[in-house]
């Protein structure tokens, strides 16, 4: 179990480095895990070219959940919003570099699908965020 | 004479169970479910080994032995709890189903607009939403008995409710996140008062205490099996004769009636008017198991027990640096510890404890509205029953030095 909490979860959560807002933003989108009530929500500036110029997150929750958003934030930034949306669940696990249970994933992909609702926006095709 | 509790852990074979190789199971979540002895288990597996029978109607000697065991099971609740008569315990699902079967049949029937229903800020959702969406469609109004700071109700607040003449007042008799055990004789002498009918939520109290529902006076009570040594899957309802007498069935079907035509039916006598369809019978067998267990032991030494326990786990959780424990004081609580630990969320302390195979609880515990009046989004809970020992506290004590050290706290 000790694995779940690597240096670099722990460092995540203690020092996050995307943690805030930005405002002005072109996405904004929040949601919880119901189960646990953490909360995640995502601002992004995109430049002209649509790639990522900029993003924060904020919320609460597990060292999971946050460090999962930090992490997320910090692999999006120059990449093209077509590249964010090709992003899968194996990616966001392969930064995180745990294994985790059927609870755990929840907390761990809460901002992943956060973030692919924002850039769909909430009445858009959802199709893709299936965990 | 005295009894020695950790006997009594030979009797729960999953208390020999290790989490990994040379990791045993530390069991501190019983309030959300409780662990079943031999008696249980096996008086379940001998029924479907040697009578397993659907009851009431077969004239086969199965059935009639079937029938038998499950009305022997209702009898035994029906002794537990000090009900005048067997025909006052139904059978549900669970204690969610058995306020969800008053809610909709009482409720349906006796309630409208205007009218005000007392529940507290302490409640579990089962005892919030089923009359938040019976509110919705009749328009009566909530009110809510605040809970002060040090997590007791505010039984002044009760009374300025009270004089609003609510038609119902629905509480629990012991909070599944504070511990805090009520007052349920008064608060249902001063409901009757004010002339409201009383519904207590006993799936946290009736496990732990001595129950008496002739003393406590109540009008409705409900409790599910599975926390108190039983199986899942099986509940009740107890309520006064005059009203489960005059409230209307809730659930259709086989069982719950006398005659059927294509147009009308006419319902089953009690408790049968409310028990549609095949019940848990197995279930019974197993809850009759568990009743026959809890008096052995007897609930006055349990709940001696738990207080022993309590007030041990909250003087040593109180040596942790940046722990907080929710709730009163021992004297006041049941044997529940919900807790904050600074700077680190609880799925990440209840993961780590899990390490050292503790089983806690972290997350809201089904109880948001008073977390969200504690201004905390989760918490992490111990709790403990019979089976419980003061060296499994010193093993969470351990553990919570140890996710402290992850977290380099």
């Amino acid at each position: 179990m000790e694995d779940l909490y690597r240096e670099i979860i722990i460092d995540h959560y203690k020092n996050p480095q995307y943690r805030g807002h930005l405002d002005p933003s072109d996405i904004h989108f929040e949601d919880d895990n119901p189960l646990c009530g953490d909360h995640i929500e995502i601002t992004l500036q995109l430049d002209t070219d649509g790639k990522v110029a900029d993003g924060r997150f904020d919320g609460k929750g597990c060292a999971i959940s946050q460090a999962s958003a930090d992490l997320l934030i910090e692999s999006i930034i120059g990449k093209s919003i077509e590249d964010v949306k090709k992003l899968t669940k194996q990616d966001l696990l392969d930064l995180l570099g745990i294994e985790l249970g059927p609870v755990r994933l929840k907390c761990a992909l809460l901002s992943l699908k956060v973030l692919k609702a924002g850039i769909y926006g909430v009445s858009g095709d959802k199709s893709n965020l299936d965990e | 004479m005295a009894l020695d509790f950790s006997s009594l852990r030979q009797d729960f074979p999953i208390l020999r169970r290790e989490i990994r190789p040379g990791v045993p199971l530390i069991y501190l979540d019983s309030t959300a479910t409780a662990q079943k002895p031999c008696a249980v288990i096996d008086a379940m597996d001998i029924y479907y080994r040697t009578c397993n029978a659907n009851i009431h109607r077969g004239v086969h000697t199965l059935a009639e032995e079937s029938t038998l065991l499950y009305e022997q099971a209702r009898d035994k609740v029906a002794h537990f709890i000090n009900a005048p008569s067997s025909r006052q315990v139904i059978f549900t699902r669970n204690a969610t189903e058995a306020i969800n079967l008053v809610v909709n049949s009482w409720g349906r029937v006796n309630l409208k607009k205007g009218d005000l229903v007392v529940l507290t800020e302490m409640e579990h959702h089962s005892n919030l939403v089923p009359w938040q969406i019976l509110s919705a469609e009749l328009g009566f109004e909530l009110g809510f008995v605040t809970v002060t700071t040090d997590g007791l109700l505010d039984l002044d607040h009760y009374r300025t409710l009270l004089a609003e003449n609510p038609k119902a007042v629905a509480f629990t008799g012991m909070s599944n996140v504070l511990g805090t055990i009520n007052p349920v004789a008064e608060m249902t002498q001063l409901a009757h008062a004010a002339g409201a009918v009383v519904l207590v939520d006993g799936a946290q109290s009736v496990p732990h205490l001595s129950v008496d529902v002739q003393a406590w006076d109540v009008d409705f009570m409900v409790f599910s099996a599975h926390k108190m040594l039983g199986p899942t899957g099986i509940g009740v309802l107890y309520g006064k004769l005059p009203l489960l007498e005059h409230m209307p069935p809730f659930l259709g079907g086989g069982d719950m009636i006398k005659t059927v035509h294509l147009r009308s039916f006419v319902p089953n006598e009690l408790p049968h008017k409310f028990e549609a369809g095949t019940p848990a019978i197995a279930e019974a067998v197993g809850f009759g198991a568990a009743i026959d267990y809890l008096e052995m032991v007897g609930m006055e030494r349990i709940a001696a027990h738990e207080q022993d326990m309590i007030a041990y786990a909250l003087e040593r959780l109180e040596e942790v640096p940046g722990l907080t424990v929710l709730g009163p004081v021992a004297k006041q609580k049941g044997g529940v510890a919900a807790f904050t630990l600074k700077g680190i969320h609880p799925h990440d302390v209840a993961q780590i404890l899990d390490g050292d195979g503790i089983a806690v609880r972290a997350g809201h515990h089904c109880a948001q509205p008073l977390h969200e009046k504690f201004e905390i989004p989760a918490t992490t809970r111990a709790s403990f029953y019979l089976y419980s020992t003061k060296e499994e506290v010193n093993r969470l004590i351990d553990g919570l030095y140890r996710v402290k050290k992850v977290f380099g706290e």
